[in-house]
């Protein structure tokens, strides 16, 4: 037993069972942004993989991997995109850091 | 280079959630034919390769293998009713003895001849001057290549395959393929796995650079084909579990647009015996023309298969999803 399921995610639309209206804007919203624009379709499923997995969704994660191989990117591209994106996340944490060095230095002689 | 796999003898056909015909009605179409302006014609299931998605199931082992008896009846067909285009497939055509009596032949008589070649074959005995044939007789050769890298394309179509194949791209290269106006080359890029093709235009754009600056080889088109839930492509969709998903993928891509130009509207397909099919995947679902069509080539007759009704399953979903999917590419761009 486990909480997240592989089929739910093809239910996600039954979300819009309650607020239907608030759903329709989301869903307007969110496939308007998948579209090929400034940033190609490919190039927008990268980024969606890569804030899937720094977001730890797995159904974003299933969802953006197909994406990504459905809009022509290999393994090798998707997992430097994947690096990329923990990276940055490392590095936010890391940062951080200095705010334990300000701290240290306030007390310390 | 060719893996040891079973023949594939799956007796349940893929199932989709809703039927193909049903869902054509919920658009208010039906799938005739239109004309017969391609005989594709399957000369065997010989292959020197056993690629892990080959939906006829082609293999060194395979021993089926048309007769020079049928590839006379084949000639007889387009000479008597002039049909513009011999679609060469199988297996690897090349390995079929009367191969190049029916290129040559065709040649003569004036149809325009393709060849679905795996670049592989021309390393086999005997068929390394096949650029030279086919320049000859001006084919227009179509050669398989799922990926511009190694890994994907040799966990698709075998170890090696991948090296052997540009080296027979190069050889196509230096005879004019690819290179001289008329001399086509088209590639075909499949999914090596389980889900829909990228874009073809854009996919293209990525092959002949990446091809081109990496490998130094050039080609004309590429073609994205979708990948069938038949034979051992459908044995990797129930074996790793994707079957369900894969049909869901196939039906919720469905688009109408893509039915007026499908293939089967405009060829016959021809198996090692000379029987005759809507198209090569129902060749190797054994379904046959619809009752009252002419059933072998002896009999064939393109006014009488011409407004005939397809004969279809859950499988046809695999040709309309998307932007379609067809032996040249998308259906509607």
């Amino acid at each position: 037993m486990h909480y997240y399921n592989e089929e739910d995610l093809a239910r996600f639309g039954e979300i819009g069972k309650s607020r239907p209206d608030l759903f329709e804007k989301f869903m307007a919203w969110y496939e308007a942004c998948q579209e090929d624009g400034a940033l190609s379709k490919r190039e927008k499923a990268l980024i969606g993989l890569a804030v899937s997995v720094v977001v730890q969704c797995p159904y974003c994660i299933d969802a953006y991997t197909n994406s990504c191989l459905e809009s022509g990117s290999n393994i090798e591209q998707m997992t430097e995109a994947m690096h990329l994106a923990s990276a940055i996340r490392g590095g936010a944490s890391l940062i951080h850091g200095i705010q334990s060095h300000n701290a240290h230095d306030k007390v310390s002689m | 280079m060719a893996t040891n796999l079973p023949v594939i003898n799956i007796k349940s056909p893929a199932q989709s959630a809703v039927g193909f015909d049903e869902k054509l009605a919920t658009h208010n179409l039906e799938l005739r034919a239109m004309s017969v302006d391609t005989l594709q014609v399957n000369v065997g299931k010989l292959c020197n390769q056993a690629c892990k998605h080959c939906h006829v199931d082609a293999s060194p082992k395979r021993t089926e293998i048309m007769t020079r008896e049928t590839i006379e009846q084949i000639l007889t067909a387009i000479r008597q009713f002039k049909i513009p285009t011999l679609d060469i497939t199988g297996g690897a055509p090349e390995l079929n003895p009367s191969f190049r009596y029916l290129v040559s032949e065709a040649h003569k008589i004036g149809a325009k001849i393709l060849v679905r070649h795996n670049l592989t074959v021309m390393f086999e005995d005997g068929q390394e001057d096949l650029p030279a044939f086919f320049r000859l007789h001006a084919v227009e050769v179509i050669s398989s290549l799922p990926y511009f890298l190694e890994q994907q394309t040799d966990a698709q179509r075998g170890s090696g395959v991948f090296n052997k194949s540009i080296e027979a791209l190069r050889r196509l290269n230096a005879v004019g393929y690819g290179v001289e106006k008329d001399l086509i080359l088209n590639l075909v890029y499949n999914p090596v796995g389980a889900f829909l093709p990228p874009a073809q235009s854009s996919v293209e754009t990525d092959f002949k650079r990446e091809m081109k600056t990496r490998y130094d080889v050039s080609f004309n088109n590429l073609f994205t084909i979708t990948n069938m839930p038949i034979k051992r492509f459908l044995s990797y969709l129930r074996r790793s579990g994707n079957e369900e998903r894969y049909m869901q993928k196939l039906l919720d891509a469905f688009n109408p647009s893509t039915v007026a130009g499908l293939m089967c509207r405009n060829l016959i397909s021809v198996d090692w015996t000379g029987r005759l099919y809507d198209c090569d995947f129902n060749q190797m679902l054994d379904l046959t023309l619809e009752d009252g069509m002419p059933q072998t080539i002896a009999d064939f007759d393109p006014i009488k298969l011409a407004n005939r009704r397809i004969v279809t399953d859950s499988h046809c979903f695999g040709c309309t999803a998307g932007s379609g999917s067809s032996c040249g590419g998308v259906v509607v761009g």
